[in-house]
């Protein structure tokens, strides 16, 4: 391998593609053969660099310094200017944090290496470790077993959205001749990105993460299911996986052990409810993503009614670090009932949207202000959208409440996928929940009554709300038909609708009020 | 066909890819009658689930559609910063109401639920091209670019 003197990271995904990161990379190189610096410095693709909305980021290594919204032109300067001369181009620099191997003041255990390695490159991902959890395991003969009850006593808990702990979940799932393993990838809660951008920038680190998990419940086959809207992740994926079959690590013998796993990819084709796992079973049967009756659980009956493990990719990316680091260390992190971080998408109203890894419990004020560089324009917080379509809203009053999966229930709240939809003073919340319930109404899938049936008319009653002509019981009826449906309703998207609803009436509801009389 | 589906073992498992090749490779990026047919000679089963699959997924169709696909994001993130009224100007300068097909059979403008790139809302996919950070000016030069690309081939 040849070594450089220095390195530049441009992070390609889809948001910098459009804006001009391929451009800019192929400037840079040509720029770099110019100076005659092409063998001293490498250019490297990597995925999210952090710097969400600022164009196209690039970091400078070994100096650590990070460029945002770097066009075409800027290329020559940076060029004759930092990496030649090596003074950093002051008026590109971001104020974020390059990502380094040192300790930060937010801790990336998910998100370590996004950023900081090439997707496309299996190399790379070895070189930052991917695969030698797995060594580990295989190394010292860890039992599955063994493996399970390390998982159980980190503590770690599901990131889709429920919080289910994984150990528990992988130890309640039934021995049999074929089991799968199944990552849900089909990230589809309104203002969730979390999954694309581990999918886009350590695919390795899934990979690994699901090969713990089919070790430790005998799963010899694997299926990502992701959404057929997220084309660059699946290319990714694949381009992952086949380096990972190549290189013996995936296949009959991985690391030439007795253990047998492989991965496919399962392409979805556009239904929010696929995000449930028994939909997202059927879907892969090559049914319609019709959710199943529970019980009995995947765990017993799933695809193709043999034991199946549906674990979220955050959740899996997870695991690696776990088994090379220990239960001990990963409850260093977080709270003692939810330990490690919490993936978060900061959107809306903030001056900086973009991936936030923060731990378990940090404040929704901290990451507000903090990571999401406050309120856009100085305005006032008025409130978030916490968890998606399916989560609820809070108000000022939760800003210093520790956010996890049990902090978020005291307040009535749902951490979910982590999204956190942010609206200043000027947001209407009666048009937000209007289009909850839009969204809604066309993604129930139509099979059970209370869901099909009660997404309409939650619709049409906000719809009248909205345009004025609502009365003064239609609050109270759309509590109602929701609570019905919460108790009714065959899967959690029905089940959840409620939760948007009452939250926005509780502490919105002057707002709604407003618009009836 | 038979070549595309060749791909594939003959089982409902791949139900979903077969029908996304077959619909990539009509240039009215729908799924014809004798393509579904197709599906369900070679997985063996019959004709009304394979239709019962394909009516399921917002992806497919069964109407012709245009040459290109635009779907605009009408999510909470992206409605906060303007795409309902995105949807009004692309509908009026498409001159087409969401689910229709332009009259050159160019263009046929859908909503989806979140695209995932939510920190340059509002968004919308052309095919499997994102655009974002979308504003009235934006919208209407990325459509005379993609019709552009398309008359230079």
């Amino acid at each position: 391998m040849r070594l450089a003197r220095g390195h530049v990271l441009i992070g390609i995904n889809d948001e910098t593609l459009l804006a001009g990161a391929r451009d800019v990379e192929t400037a840079l190189r040509n720029a770099l053969a110019k100076s005659d610096l092409a063998e001293e410095i490498e250019v490297v693709e990597t995925g999210d660099l952090g710097g969400i909305g600022h164009g196209v980021v690039l970091s400078v290594y070994p100096d650590g310094v990070t460029y945002g919204g770097v066009s075409v032109s800027d290329v020559a300067e940076i060029v004759s200017e930092h990496l030649l001369k090596g003074r950093p181009v002051e008026r590109l620099r971001l104020a974020v944090e390059a990502p380094t191997g040192q300790p930060r003041k937010q801790p990336r255990i998910v998100l370590q290496n996004c950023g900081v390695i090439d997707p496309h490159s299996l190399e790379q991902a070895i070189g930052v470790g991917a695969y030698s959890a797995m060594a580990k395991i295989i190394e010292h003969g860890v039992s599955p077993q063994g493996v399970i009850d390390l998982v159980k006593a980190s503590g770690l808990r599901g990131r889709g959205g429920a919080g289910f702990p994984t150990g528990l979940k992988w130890s309640f799932t039934a021995k049999g001749e074929q089991v799968y393993i199944i990552c849900n990838a089909d990230e589809g809660e309104p203002g969730t990105f979390k999954d694309r951008l581990i999918l886009e920038g350590d695919p390795h680190r899934l990979i690994e993460g699901m090969m713990i998990a089919g070790y430790a419940v005998n799963a010899s086959k694997g299926y990502v299911y992701v959404r057929g809207e997220y084309a660059l992740s699946i290319e990714r994926m694949q381009t992952a996986i086949d380096a990972a079959r190549e290189a013996g690590l995936l296949g009959e013998r991985v690391l030439e052990s007795d253990f047998a796993f492989d991965i496919e990819i399962k392409k979805g084709a556009g239904a929010y409810v696929c995000g449930e796992e028994t939909s997202l079973i059927e879907s892969i049967e090559g049914k319609r993503g019709y959710p199943r009756l529970k019980p009995p659980y995947p765990g017993a009956v799933g695809l193709w009614a043999r034991p199946t493990v549906v674990n979220n990719v955050e959740t899996l990316a997870n695991v690696p670090p776990i088994i090379l680091n220990g239960a001990e260390w990963f409850r260093s992190y977080g709270t003692e009932k939810c330990p490690g971080t919490k993936v978060y998408t900061i959107l809306g109203h903030v001056e900086k949207p973009g991936l936030v890894e923060a731990e378990m419990g940090t404040s929704l004020k901290t990451i507000i202000e903090d990571h999401g560089g406050g309120v856009k324009g100085g305005k006032a917080f008025k409130g978030a959208l916490i968890g998606g379509a399916a989560g609820a809203f809070v108000c000022p009053d939760c800003l210093d409440k520790p956010m996890d999966f049990d902090g978020l229930q005291e307040l009535s709240a749902v951490l979910g996928s982590g999204a956190i939809l942010v609206f200043c003073e000027d947001a209407s919340i009666v048009e937000m929940l209007d289009g909850i319930l839009a969204f809604f109404k066309h993604e129930s899938c139509g099979q059970c009554a209370p869901c099909r049936g009660g997404t309409q008319a939650l619709k049409t009653i906000m719809g009248r709300i909205r345009d004025g002509h609502g009365d003064k019981r239609d609050l109270e009826r759309m509590v109602e038909i929701a609570t019905t449906m919460q108790a009714t309703s065959l899967c959690p998207l029905g089940q959840s609708v409620i939760l948007p609803i009452t939250s926005a009436l509780q502490h919105f509801r002057a707002e709604f009020e407003a618009r009836i009389s | 066909m038979k070549e595309l589906l060749g791909k594939y073992p003959a089982t409902t498992e791949c139900m979903l890819d077969m029908l996304h090749d077959l619909q990539d490779a009509e240039p009215k990026n729908y799924l014809k009658p004798e393509a579904l047919q197709a599906v369900a000679d070679y997985v063996s089963v019959p004709l009304s689930e394979v239709v019962s699959t394909a009516t399921f997924y917002t992806m497919y169709s069964l109407k012709p559609r245009g040459k290109h696909i635009i779907r605009l994001c009408e999510s909470p993130p992206c409605q906060l910063v303007g795409a309902e009224s995105l949807l009004e100007i692309l509908s009026e300068y498409l001159k087409v109401k969401v689910g229709e097909t332009t009259e050159d059979g160019v263009f046929t403008l859908e909503t989806a639920s979140c695209l995932g790139v939510c920190g340059v809302a509002p968004a919308m996919m052309i095919d499997v091209e994102l655009y974002g950070n979308l504003t009235r000016a934006r919208v209407v030069e990325v459509i005379e670019d993609v019709r552009r690309q398309d008359a230079t081939g």
